[in-house]
């Protein structure tokens, strides 16, 4: 670690602190149906749309049809991309002449972008057409993560609202959060891309004849607009194979900064937007600094891990201060890597720019705990906000347990019912992420997929399993997952993930939003300050993290021991 | 449920529409305007032919030039197409190693390549991006000392002066971005251009 790292790691940060409260303000001003500078452009377009789908926006529902409503979009989501990717061959702007996806691979791929997870069990540029990239999956990169923002304003105003019986309309919370918040961000950011040199062409590929005279096929295509996206929804989908780590996508210093604030401000700032929207911006403030304290934990080990170097590898004379370099791309340096790591998978973005299989050991456990803690640092678009105030309820049912008095979050008295879906909730990732891992840990057919033996086939299955049910979409991508089993296991893991996980969130709103609002006593417990943020920390690394303990010392850590030990496998 | 129907339906008509191709072309027409050379993927064109892009690494295999990293992509086997074969910097296919820590097939593999250019002269420590490969396997760009480690055998293979070559990699070497952001690097394919343009 050098302290010119650590500036790197700050600048960024820094940057995106600054981006949040603006945005999060800006956001709560569009949810609440308020006119900003965007409306004179916006605003026509956004009433043209509920015309033509016959929505009326003054109109809301009760958590049942909302959920419904984003159910049955989800479902029409998941027919269109399948039928894109099953008849890409038939569909225009494929100059590469790519056949249809296979069945199990576009099931895979489909319900991977409907959840906003984009595990990729493909190579991009080897199987998807433009066509399939632009109108397929960048769609979903945008609808996906705005079904997860509106699902996080249903959940915001169960508390901002009292004994209410409707809790906003899904079609306005979608329209908006597309029109108004992301493709300005994305129109944007892709601009800048561009401009750094992420290619945005409808050409497939150019033949470039080497300095040696070789032959040199690079793939290209419409990147940019992508790429934007791709970041901004906390999607993670490479249009490449290497995903971020590809020259194309994230081709230098500035593209890299530019790759991780895209990523983070979103996410952060729909925390100040809950606060705002609940009437207490030191709220927010509170959850922010809970996902700060353990994400820059995170971002520590695994810059320290992964600057000690591999041992086995410094012993054949390998220059140590240059860190491990497996895997990693020279122009973004080891700080700025570690960064990345640690906020794709604390969101659950999924985008890298290294390979997390080749990280060390430790270095590769701090992803897995990133996303077993339930992506709420801060979580994908949307989807952190409702999973970080799952873990607040239950660090406030904790804390009334202490004391014996009735648990309140915002003024909103929590009991049994609202426990019992929290529980419920939470529960969805062990029971994904540890019964598929059990099983496909004694299965041979699944075995075959590893590319590492020891206790590194043990990570990578772990992470294949962590990813999917986490619908984070990173990998450590030795695994080969195009075959049926992982195909349709991880896509299994990931509905459970998003929702396994939603519905008992939304029914836990609906019952919120018709409670009361006591005012504050003498007697209850401040959920803005310091003891309740240590409280939270807490909850969030025992309840969350302490459950997949036994599965990671059978991983990573037997691994780090064994390396120490100079064993290869 | 039949009542969600309709808007469902349409507003994914036209969402698809919005930002599955109005988005993206807005952005390809404004990009071919103000930056065409980035959108069209920063390719490097001599004499009317494309040689190669900037941006995306390229394989060097004699010792006249220097060496990129080593690159873990590869390509269908021709003789068999459920298999694949070695084919660094095929920049159709972009493909990391993957292999983790402890693996047996990446020690043997740095193993044998280092002990190769310690046999060729090269002193420890041997700067560590010569032996390991990149995320993408088409890291355009090595570190200075990996390029100022291999000036020796290049200068001898071209019969140039040592110091010459030192001062064309000093030359190519870009520094940090704004003196803080990433890292100090060489871009090979610029550097043998320039090694080129020497003689």
């Amino acid at each position: 670690m050098t302290l010119n790292g650590w500036l790197q790691i700050s600048l960024v940060l820094g940057l995106v602190l600054v981006a949040i409260r603006p945005l999060g303000l800006y956001m709560a001003a569009v949810f609440d149906g308020h006119r900003t500078f965007a409306s004179v452009v916006l605003g026509p377009v956004e009433r043209g749309f509920y015309r033509l789908a016959g929505v009326s926006p003054d109109k809301e529902q009760n958590w049942l049809a909302y959920t419904l409503a984003m159910l049955m979009f989800s479902a029409l989501g998941f027919a269109s991309l399948y039928a894109i990717l099953r008849l890409q061959a038939f569909l225009p702007l494929n100059p590469q002449g790519f056949d249809g996806v296979p069945p199990d691979l576009a099931f895979n791929t489909t319900i991977s972008f409907l959840t906003n997870t984009n595990w990729q069990a493909y190579g991009g540029e080897t199987t998807m057409s433009h066509f399939s990239q632009m109108a397929g999956l960048a769609v979903h990169n945008f609808l996906s993560a705005a079904t997860g923002i509106a699902l996080a304003l249903a959940v915001t105003r169960a508390f901002s609202r009292a004994s209410a019986a409707t809790i906003g309309n899904f079609w306005v919370d979608l329209t908006r959060s597309t029109l108004y918040v992301l493709l300005p961000l994305a129109v944007v950011v892709a601009l800048l891309f561009v401009a750094s040199g992420v290619p945005q062409t409808l050409d497939g590929s150019v033949d470039a004849t080497t300095l040696e005279g070789a032959k040199q096929s690079i793939a290209l295509g419409p990147l940019a607009s992508q790429e934007a996206i791709k970041q901004l929804g906390t999607n993670g989908g490479g249009f490449f194979n290497a995903n971020a780590a590809h020259p194309f996508e994230n081709p230098n210093a500035f593209s890299n900064i530019l790759q991780i604030w895209s990523m983070l401000t979103v996410s952060a700032a729909l925390l100040v937007m809950f606060g705002k929207m609940v009437g207490s911006e030191r709220q927010g403030w509170a959850l922010c600094g809970a996902v700060g304290a353990i994400l820059l934990g995170g971002v520590a080990i695994i810059y320290a891990s992964e600057t000690a170097g591999n041992p086995l590898l410094t012993a054949l004379g390998l220059d140590p201060a240059q860190g491990n370099l497996e895997g990693k791309e020279i122009r973004f340096g080891q700080a700025l890597t570690a960064l990345y790591v640690a906020v794709t998978t604390g969101l659950s973005c999924g985008a890298v720019n290294a390979m997390h299989d080749s990280l060390t050991p430790l270095g590769g456990m701090i992803p897995l705990i990133l996303m077993q803690l339930g992506e709420v640092l801060p979580g994908g678009v949307g989807s952190g906000l409702y999973g970080m105030v799952v873990f607040a309820i239950l660090s406030v049912f904790i804390a009334g347990l202490m004391v014996g008095r009735t648990p309140e979050f915002l003024g909103k008295k929590i009991e049994a019912r609202e426990i019992k879906l929290a529980v419920l909730a939470v529960l969805i990732l062990p029971l994904a992420i540890l019964g598929f891992s059990a099983v496909a840990a004694v299965l041979p057919s699944a075995l075959s997929s590893l590319a590492n033996n020891g206790p590194h086939g043990l990570s990578e299955i772990l992470y294949a399993y962590t990813s999917s049910a986490g619908n984070n979409g990173s990998a450590f991508a030795g695994l080969s997952a195009n075959t049926p089993w992982w195909n349709t296991t991880t896509a299994i893991a990931m509905t459970l993930g998003r929702f396994g996980y939603v519905v008992p969130v939304m029914a836990m709103a609906g019952s919120i939003a018709a409670k009361k609002k006591g005012a504050a006593s003498a007697g209850t417990f401040p959920t803005d300050g310091g003891l309740f943020v240590g409280l939270l920390v807490g909850v969030i690394l025992i309840v969350g993290g302490l459950q997949f303990f036994p599965a990671l010392a059978l991983g990573p850590i037997v691994e780090h021991v064994l390396m120490l030990a100079g064993k290869t496998f | 449920m039949i009542q969600h129907f309709r808007p469902a339906l349409v507003l994914l008509l036209l969402f698809t529409a919005l930002t599955g191709l109005a988005y993206p072309f807005a952005i390809a027409g404004v990009a071919s305007v103000a930056f065409p050379s980035q959108a069209g993927g920063s390719l490097m064109v001599h004499d009317g032919t494309v040689i190669g892009s900037a941006l995306i690494g390229q394989n060097f295999a004699s010792e006249v030039y220097f060496q990129p990293r080593p690159s873990a992509t590869n390509t269908p086997d021709p003789a068999d197409s459920s298999k694949t074969i070695d084919a660094p910097y095929n920049a159709a296919n972009s493909s990391g190693s993957n292999l983790g820590p402890t693996s047996k097939a990446l020690v043997d593999r740095v193993k044998a390549a280092a002990e190769a250019k310690l046999a060729a002269g090269w002193k420890a420590p041997l700067p560590a991006d010569a032996f390991t490969t990149s995320a993408s396997g088409l890291d355009p760009e090595i570190s200075p000392q990996n390029a100022l480690a291999q000036v020796p055998l290049v200068a001898e293979a071209r019969g140039l002066d040592e110091a010459k070559l030192r001062a064309l990699v000093a030359a190519r070497t870009h520094g940090r971005w704004l003196g803080l952001i990433g890292e100090p690097r060489v871009n090979v394919l610029a550097l043998n251009i320039a090694l080129d343009a020497l003689e």
